[in-house]
C-alpha cells in the first residue's frame, strides 16, 4: 500500500513537471489503472487524456472502467439510425460518441471496458483479446469462449459477449472492447432498436448480435471477479505488480486538461453535431378531422443541423406565408426536439391566434418532432 | 501571383467541382491571397505526394471518413490531415510535412489504399523532406483541430513557434495572435503560458519584454528589487486575449429574437406594487411537508398562480387577446398561466393549463413535471402553447422590480421579485419584521387600463397578504 502511494506520487510528480512525456523510469513495463467514475463523458476523456498525454514507447497501460447506463456510438456513426432516442431521452439514458470507430453498445454498472493502451508499434488486438479469454479460462476451465476474427468473443459459439473497437494516433493506439458480465438485456434490446425509417446515411452501420451474459452462464461471475482476473493475466503478461491503481477522472491535478475533455464529450456539437451527413426522407401520416393525411417530409442533415427542408403539405392547409416562415426557420437549425419545439412555439404566437390553425400547426410539429 | 494562382487553377482543373468552388471562395478572401502571395514568393516548393502510411494488421484499405484540412491550408508536421476508418479502427492521419495542402486525393466516403497517394502536399524548398525518423514528441491532440475545424479557420504560425507550442501542450487555438493577420507569435506563446502559470518566465536570451504577473502576490515584490532590475515596459497591459467573436443566432435566442420583437408593437404601460407575504411565507412552512409527503415540492409559485386565476376571475380581460388588427378582442376561457423559465439552453415559458380549475396543490404537481421536463430540455408543443397570461419570478435569481415584456398573443405579465425582510409598520403603529415581494406588471395599453391594472394588482395582493380569504372564493 505504501509502496503503491509512493509510487501515485512519483507518477504524480511526473506529469506535473513534464507536462510532455511521463517518462517513468522503473523497471515496470505496464501500468493497470481503474476509474471510480461511472460517468461515460468522463472516462471517455480519461481515454482521450491517456493517449495525448502519456509516453507509452516504454510502459503499457490498462484502464477498466464501468458506467452507469449509457449507449455509446462509433465515431462515424448516426445516432437517429442507431438508437432509439426517445426512449433514451425517457429512460435517461446518457448518449456518447467515442472517438474509436465500430458499432454502438449499451453500458450499465453490468458491463466492464477495458482498454489496452500500447504505443502505435505494439497495437495488437488479437493479443488483447487473447489475454482476456486466457483471464477467463483460467476462472472457470469450463467456459466456453473464442475469439472470432471480426474481434468479437463469443460464449457457446453464438453469444456475443465482448464487442472491439480502436483509435490510432500518430505514436500511440488504444484498443477497448466491452465485456457483458451482468448487463440489463433487455433495456439493451430495446435501446438499441432504432425506430427510424426513411434515413438515408454512409455513417458506420452496428452489426447486430445475439448477446448473453456471463452472469447467466455462473452466476459467481460478478464484474468484480472478472475485473480482478482480468487484471491478473495482465500483470501476468506484463511482468508487473497485481495491482490496481484507482484514478479520479475528475481530478486535474492528476490529469491536466481533463475536464475540458469531459466537457467537449458532452457538448451537441460533439455527440449529434459529428454525425455523417444523412438525409430523412419519411411518410408523416396524419389523422385530421375524419381524413388521413400523407405529408412528405425531406430533409438533408448536415453537422446535426438541417441543411435542405421540404414538407409537402395539401396546398392552403397551411397558410402560405406561415408555411415559409416554418420551412426558413427549421434551416439551418438543430435536428433536436428541443430547439425544434421552441422555434414552432415562437412562430405559434406570432400567427393569427385561430384554433383550427393551432390545431393543424400542433399535429404537424409534433409528428415532425417526433422524428428527431 | 497571378502566375502562380493560374499553376494552381491548372492543377484544379482535374479535381471534382467540390474542390474548385472551395478554392475560388478562399481565393476571394483577403488573407488567403495574401498566403498565396507569401508562398510563392518564398520559393516555388516541390509538390510532394504524401502516401498513406501502413496502418497495421495487414490492413491494407481504409475509408476516409472526416478532412480536418482542405486544399489551400497551411499544415506542419503532426497537424492532423484526416480521419480514417477501417474495421472497428478510426485512425487519426497526421501530416509528415510542413507545407501547403495541394490536392486531396479522396472524398468523404471514399476508400483509401495503403502505399497510395492521400495528398498532395507542397514544401518549402528551403525545408526539404522531413525524414522519416520522427523524433519522438507527444502527439498534438486532434481535438484543437476540431477546434480549428470548428472555427472555420486556420491559426497562422511558424514551425517554430509551433513547436514551442506543442512542447508546452498548448492548443494554437487558445492564443491570441498579435503579428500580421493574427499570426501566433513566439511572444504570443510565452504571454499565454505566463498566464496559464500565473509566473513570470525567465527570460529568454532573445525575449526583450517580461510579462507582467497577474497574481496580486508578486506585486510587493517588483519594489524590492527595482533598483538593480531594468524596469518592466508597462506599455504592453495585461495579455487580454479577448477577442470579438460573432456566431449566428440559432435556436432559443432566435425564438427569443421573435417573441420580442412582435412584443414591441405592444405599447406597454407598468404598475408596480409591494406584497406584504408574511402570512403566506408561515402558511408555506406548515404546508411543505404535507405536500412532501405526498411526493411534491412546494414552493410560493402555485399560491402566486392560484391567486393570480382568481383576479383573473373578476378581471377577464387580462386573460384576453387582441388581434392582429386591433378589431376584436378575445376573452379566454381557460386561464392557461405561463411560468418563465431559466433553463441551460435560454428562456422557456411553459404553462399550467386551466388553473381555474386546479387547486393549489395540482398547481404544484404540474410545477414540479413541466420543471423538471424543462431542465431535461423535454417539453412538448403543448406545454409551450395556449398560454394566456404569465408570471416571471425573477426573484429566485434577485431583484426587486422589473420591466417585464408582455408575451404576444398575452395581454399582461407580472414580474415578481424576491422576498426581503423589512421592517413595516403594523395597525397599531409598530414596527414588526415583515416579509415583503415586489411586484411589477405590465399591460397591454390598447385594451387594458391603468386602473383594471390597479384593481387586478390589489385584488391579488389581499388574496396573497390574507391566506385565508382565498378559501372564500376558491372553485
Amino acid at each position: 500500500m505504501v509502496l503503491q502511494s509512493f509510487k501515485n506520487c512519483l507518477w504524480l510528480s511526473c506529469v506535473l513537471r513534464t507536462p510532455k512525456a511521463c517518462f517513468w523510469s522503473t523497471a515496470s513495463g505496464g501500468l493497470i489503472i481503474q476509474s471510480v467514475s461511472n460517468d461515460v463523458y468522463q472516462n471517455l476523456a480519461v481515454e482521450d487524456w491517456i493517449h495525448d498525454h502519456m509516453d507509452l514507447e516504454k510502459q503499457q497501460v490498462l484502464f477498466l472502467w464501468r458506467n452507469s447506463p449509457a449507449v455509446v456510438i462509433g465515431r462515424h456513426q448516426n445516432p437517429w439510425q442507431e438508437c432509439n432516442l426517445r426512449l433514451l431521452r425517457q429512460k435517461k439514458i446518457k448518449l456518447a460518441r467515442r472517438r474509436s470507430g465500430g458499432g454502438t453498445v449499451y453500458h450499465d454498472l453490468g458491463n466492464i471496458n477495458l482498454t489496452f493502451f500500447t504505443s502505435r508499434k505494439k497495437y495488437e488486438r488479437m493479443e488483447n483479446l487473447k489475454l482476456i479469454v486466457k483471464a477467463l479460462k483460467a476462472l472457470r476451465p469450463q467456459l466456453d469462449v473464442h475469439v472470432t476474427d471480426r474481434y468479437d468473443i463469443l460464449l457457446d459459439r453464438q453469444y456475443k459477449i465482448s464487442g472491439t473497437a480502436a483509435k490510432l494516433g500518430r505514436t500511440s493506439a488504444y484498443h477497448h472492447c466491452t465485456l457483458l458480465c451482468n448487463a440489463d438485456k433487455f433495456v439493451l434490446s430495446s435501446v438499441l432498436k432504432s425506430p427510424f425509417k426513411g434515413l438515408k446515411s454512409n455513417a458506420t452501420p452496428s452489426v447486430p448480435a445475439l448477446v448473453k451474459n456471463l452472469f447467466e452462464e455462473d452466476p459467481s461471475l460478478t464484474s468484480e471477479v472478472l475485473l480482478d482476473a482480468i487484471a491478473k493475466e495482465y500483470a501476468v503478461q506484463h511482468q508487473i505488480d497485481h495491482h490496481i491503481t484507482l484514478i479520479n477522472p475528475a481530478d486535474e491535478t492528476l490529469l491536466p486538461g481533463i475536464s475540458n475533455k469531459t466537457k467537449e464529450l458532452e457538448t451537441w456539437e460533439w455527440v449529434y453535431g459529428k454525425t455523417p451527413k444523412f438525409s430523412v426522407s419519411t411518410c408523416l401520416n396524419m389523422a385530421y378531422k375524419d381524413s388521413v393525411l400523407d405529408v412528405k417530409i425531406n430533409m438533408d442533415v448536415k453537422h446535426g443541423r438541417i441543411e435542405v427542408c421540404n414538407i409537402d403539405l395539401p396546398e392552403q392547409w397551411l397558410p402560405p406565408g406561415l408555411y415559409s416562415e416554418l420551412i426558413k426557420n427549421l434551416t439551418g437549425s438543430k435536428f433536436c426536439p428541443n430547439e425544434t419545439t421552441t422555434l414552432v412555439t415562437t412562430l405559434l404566437r406570432l400567427c393569427p391566434q385561430d384554433d383550427e390553425l393551432h390545431s393543424k400547426w400542433s399535429l404537424l410539429c409534433e409528428n415532425m418532432i417526433r422524428l428527431m | 501571383v497571378c502566375i502562380h494562382r493560374i499553376r494552381s487553377c491548372s492543377n484544379i482543373r482535374f479535381i471534382k467541382s467540390k474542390y474548385v468552388c472551395v478554392f475560388d471562395k478562399s481565393a476571394l478572401k483577403f488573407s488567403h491571397q495574401q498566403r498565396l502571395f507569401r508562398t510563392s514568393a518564398v520559393s516555388c516548393g516541390q509538390i510532394v505526394q504524401f502516401k498513406l502510411s501502413d496502418i497495421g494488421e495487414g490492413i491494407t484499405e481504409v475509408t476516409v471518413k472526416e478532412w480536418y484540412i482542405k486544399e489551400g491550408d497551411s499544415v506542419s508536421q503532426f497537424d492532423s490531415i484526416c480521419e480514417v476508418q477501417s474495421d472497428k479502427a478510426s485512425v487519426t492521419i497526421t501530416s509528415r510535412y510542413d507545407g501547403v495542402i495541394r490536392k486531396l486525393h479522396y472524398n468523404i466516403d471514399d476508400i483509401a489504399f495503403v502505399g497510395k497517394p492521400l495528398v498532395d502536399i507542397e514544401i518549402d524548398a528551403s525545408k526539404g523532406v522531413a525524414s522519416e525518423d520522427v523524433v519522438e514528441t507527444p502527439p498534438m491532440s486532434h481535438e484543437e483541430h476540431t477546434h480549428q475545424e470548428i472555427k472555420g479557420h486556420k491559426t497562422l504560425a511558424t514551425p517554430a513557434v509551433r513547436r514551442l507550442a506543442m512542447e508546452n501542450n498548448i492548443k494554437l487555438s487558445e492564443v491570441v495572435g498579435t503579428g500580421k493577420d493574427n499570426r501566433i507569435l513566439k511572444e504570443d506563446i510565452l504571454n499565454y503560458l505566463a498566464k496559464q502559470t500565473g509566473a513570470i518566465l525567465p527570460p529568454s536570451p532573445k525575449a526583450e519584454i517580461v510579462p507582467p504577473q497577474r497574481k496580486a502576490e508578486a506585486v510587493p515584490a517588483a519594489p524590492k528589487d527595482k533598483a538593480h532590475k531594468i524596469p518592466v515596459p508597462v506599455s504592453r497591459p495585461i495579455a487580454f486575449s479577448g477577442k470579438d467573436k460573432t456566431e449566428p443566432v440559432t435556436g432559443f435566442q432566435k425564438a427569443m429574437v421573435k417573441t420580442m420583437s412582435a412584443a414591441l408593437k405592444i405599447p406597454h404601460f407598468g404598475y408596480s406594487d409591494e406584497i406584504d407575504l408574511t402570512q403566506l411565507v408561515q402558511l408555506r412552512e406548515e404546508l411543505k411537508p404535507l405536500a412532501e409527503i405526498r411526493g411534491v415540492k412546494l414552493s410560493f409559485m402555485p399560491f402566486f398562480i392560484k391567486a393570480a386565476s382568481l383576479g383573473l376571475l373578476q378581471y377577464p380581460i387580462l386573460n384576453a387577446s387582441l388581434d392582429e388588427n386591433c378589431q376584436n378582442v378575445t376573452y379566454k376561457a381557460s386561464h392557461n398561466i405561463g411560468v418563465a423559465m431559466d433553463t441551460e439552453q435560454g428562456l422557456i415559458v411553459p404553462n399550467v393549463k386551466n388553473v381555474q380549475v386546479c387547486s393549489v396543490f395540482d398547481i404544484a404537481v404540474e410545477l414540479n413535471r413541466l420543471q423538471s421536463l424543462g431542465s431535461a430540455g423535454q417539453l412538448g408543443t403543448s406545454d409551450l402553447t395556449g398560454g394566456t397570461f404569465t408570471l416571471s419570478n425573477i426573484g429566485t435569481i434577485g431583484g426587486t422590480y422589473a420591466k417585464p415584456v408582455i408575451l404576444p398573443p398575452e395581454v399582461a405579465i407580472g414580474a415578481l421579485g424576491k422576498i426581503q425582510v423589512l421592517p413595516r409598520f403594523n395597525g397599531k403603529g409598530e414596527v414588526f419584521k415583515a416579509q415583503i415581494m415586489n411586484v411589477s406588471w405590465s399591460a397591454d395599453h390598447r385594451i387594458i387600463d391603468g386602473a383594471t391594472m390597479a384593481r387586478f394588482s390589489n385584488l391579488w395582493k389581499s388574496y396573497l397578504e390574507n391566506p385565508a380569504s382565498m378559501l372564500l372564493d376558491l372553485k
